[in-house]
């Protein structure tokens, strides 16, 4: 850019008012010091002005704006011809802006905290968290119905989709359960060894790693990892078709997005997580294992004695709670994509909304069903 | 070309050349050659994927050319450093198809914006200049607090257009400003620019598909076919061209009612 001059403006008293001399460049680049040039005088309605812009470089809106504050909308208005340097382009910018500044304006100041908004707070949040039930109950009910709708008439199972879900969702998903749970059951042994050992108890490690995999871990570690992982893919492939439109476009045409969209997906997850459950067992009991073996010299066939004299019964009990997780996940998952609305950024937030929920309530689940299980003695 | 007759002097804000554009195997544009005059509103047209938002990109340096030159402002674009590049693009104001405001941001933070993080203003300056913007395009002052999500298409254009006009830039890009606008909404769009480029003196390059568009505010027509600039000049000489494409698209049916639109609107007016 070549150097520009700030823009400044002299007033001088003369025999008939006042005469306002304008030079420099009047843009928004000199915007701080135009204001601080500008600020300095004052002018009141009555005092004939004689304004001379002969001296002034370049003027954009910016200067324009604080010219037009300077003069007053009414003056600028009655602006003569014969004023020096107004060319005629220079004319319409300062009528427009005078014009824009004839708009009224409103105050952008934030609300002050005022007492009992704390209150007010919490108690939107209640009725929303209640809503939010009340949504998921009929939500769930829906699902159900569908379901017994369709379960008597085998030519409305979608059996693709439900097996393209189930590889996707479970399948694909083997890995990554199979490697963490491998990790936690390592880990639980290192922690069984160093607490037991001061006991002599070391052997008891073997107890506490399949016990711990079958009745909690295995499930919900799996339930956990699916939560985050396919929760939230249901909540964004449902968010974004109904950003799409899709979902208006499929109840037009008379299809059931419940039956369609919904039913495959809660299927799918309830087959694959028990089977990814069993996965889960399997893999931290053999992260127990190799842990044992090298730090606690258990040979392998003396681990896998002590496991298999194992109740099979705390296996089923992990394992029963493998379907409830499956379903709670799914239709939240599905839900939150329902919920979002036509915008990108609201399908990232019901995104994590679905998997914070989800993984809330499978956690509560768990806690409520080991609290039965103790009380019942399976 | 008709290029060689339009080139009388006149200062060149935007000069491209021989620019190439590809996607993988597809090339966009082979050897492209196109000016942007001082003061003037540029309509370029042509059929779907004929590359107008491709070229419009390419512009305004979100996307590297394979081969050729853009001159913006004086300046070899492509030839810059990335932060300098950066610098100059400021210079202009860009309209993108959906408006593109910051969804975050009220309208009037969304104009604040540029002024606070370029033009160096504290907020409550910027605040009372975007209230001035906010006027210019003709928004009533309670869509300034609205966010975008809040805003009718009509208004996001508006909105957009405030943005894009925040830092007085001389040169505007905009990129289909009147789709998905109602046809009168789309008219009070081609009046509001008209009216604000002879305010400010901007120059427009103007990405579009509406022949009322055209009719009512371009000064010249660049048509884009076959890769390259088919014809520019003003819109007699370009719907006089003697090419099927150009012969369809301006004495098409839509075509003439655009025409006898204009016409009518010249004798009453």
């Amino acid at each position: 850019m070549t150097a520009s001059a700030p823009g400044q403006v002299r007033q001088e008293a003369g025999p008939e008012g006042v005469a306002l001399l304008l030079t420099g460049d009047w843009t928004l680049l000199h915007y701080t010091a135009l204001s601080r040039s500008v600020g300095k005088l004052t002018l009141d309605n009555a005092t004939p002005v004689r304004l001379d812009l002969q001296g002034v470089g370049e003027m954009d809106s910016a200067g324009a704006t604080l010219l037009v504050r300077l003069l007053g909308t009414e003056r600028t208005q009655a602006l003569p011809e014969s004023v020096p340097g107004l060319t005629p382009e220079r004319r319409e910018l300062l009528l427009t802006v005078c014009n824009a500044l004839l708009h009224p304006v409103l105050d952008t100041r934030q609300n002050r905290y005022v007492f009992g908004d704390v209150t007010a707070r919490i108690g939107r949040a209640s009725l929303i968290i209640g809503r939010d039930l009340v949504t998921l109950l009929d939500f769930m009910g829906r699902t159900l119905l569908t379901f017994l709708r369709v379960l008597p008439r085998p030519r409305r199972w979608r059996l693709t989709p439900l097996v393209s879900h189930i590889e996707q969702i479970g399948f694909n998903a083997v890995p990554i359960v199979a490697l963490l749970t491998f990790l936690v059951g390592a880990v639980v042994a290192l922690l069984g060894a160093t607490v037991l050992v001061d006991l002599g108890l070391t052997i008891y490690t073997v107890d506490l790693v399949t016990y711990s995999f079958m009745r909690e871990f295995g499930v919900l570690l799996t339930a956990i990892m699916l939560a985050g992982r396919t929760a939230s893919a249901f909540t964004a492939q449902i968010g974004s078709m109904k950003a799409n439109e899709e979902l208006d476009a499929l109840r037009v045409q008379g299809l059931d997005p419940i039956e369609l969209l919904v039913l495959p997906r809660i299927l799918a997850l309830m087959v694959s997580l028990p089977l990814l459950t069993f996965i889960a067992v399997l893999s931290g009991v053999a992260g127990g294992g190799l842990v044992s073996h090298l730090s606690l010299d258990i040979s392998v066939s003396r681990y896998l004695e002590i496991v298999n004299a194992v109740p099979l019964q705390h296996f089923w009990v992990g394992l029963s709670k493998a379907p409830l997780f499956a379903f709670i996940i799914g239709l939240i998952g599905c839900l939150e994509g329902f919920k979002s609305g036509a915008s990108a950024e609201s399908v990232g937030l019901h995104t994590t909304s679905s998997v914070v929920q989800s993984i809330f309530i499978v956690i509560l689940l768990d806690a409520v069903a080991a609290l039965y299980f103790m009380e019942a003695g399976w | 070309m008709s290029q060689a007759s339009d080139n009388t002097g006149r200062e060149a804000l935007v000069q491209v050349r021989g620019l190439v554009n590809r996607f993988g195997e597809q090339v966009v544009h082979d050897g492209l050659d196109l000016d942007l005059y001082r003061g003037e509103i540029l309509g370029v047209v042509g059929g779907s994927g004929t590359g107008k938002s491709v070229l419009l990109r390419s512009l305004v340096g979100l996307l590297q050319p394979a081969a050729g030159t853009v001159h913006f402002l004086g300046e070899d674009l492509y030839a810059l450093y990335e932060m300098d590049r950066a610098r100059l693009i400021c210079r202009s104001g860009v309209l993108f198809q959906k408006g593109a405001l910051f969804s975050s941001l009220t309208v009037l933070e969304n104009i604040g914006v540029p002024l606070v993080e370029h033009a160096g203003l504290s907020r409550s300056q910027a605040e009372s200049l975007a209230w001035v913007k906010l006027a210019l395009v003709g928004l009533a002052p309670e869509a300034g607090l609205r966010y975008p999500a809040e805003l009718s298409g009509g208004m996001v254009k508006r909105a957009a257009l405030a943005r894009a006009l925040a830092l007085d830039p001389p040169l505007l890009f905009l990129d289909e400003p009147s789709s998905g606008l109602d046809p009168i909404g789309a008219a009070a769009f081609d009046r509001l620019l008209l009216t604000l480029r002879d305010a400010f003196g901007f120059s427009v390059f103007l990405v579009t598909h509406d022949l009322d568009t055209l009719h009512a505010v371009c000064d010249r027509v660049a048509v884009l076919a076959d890769k390259r600039v088919r014809v520019t000049g003003t819109l007699e000489e370009v719907a006089a061209t003697p090419d099927s494409w150009v012969q369809d698209y301006f004495h098409g049916p839509r075509g003439r009612t655009a025409q006898q639109a204009t016409q009518t609107t010249d004798e009453v007016s």
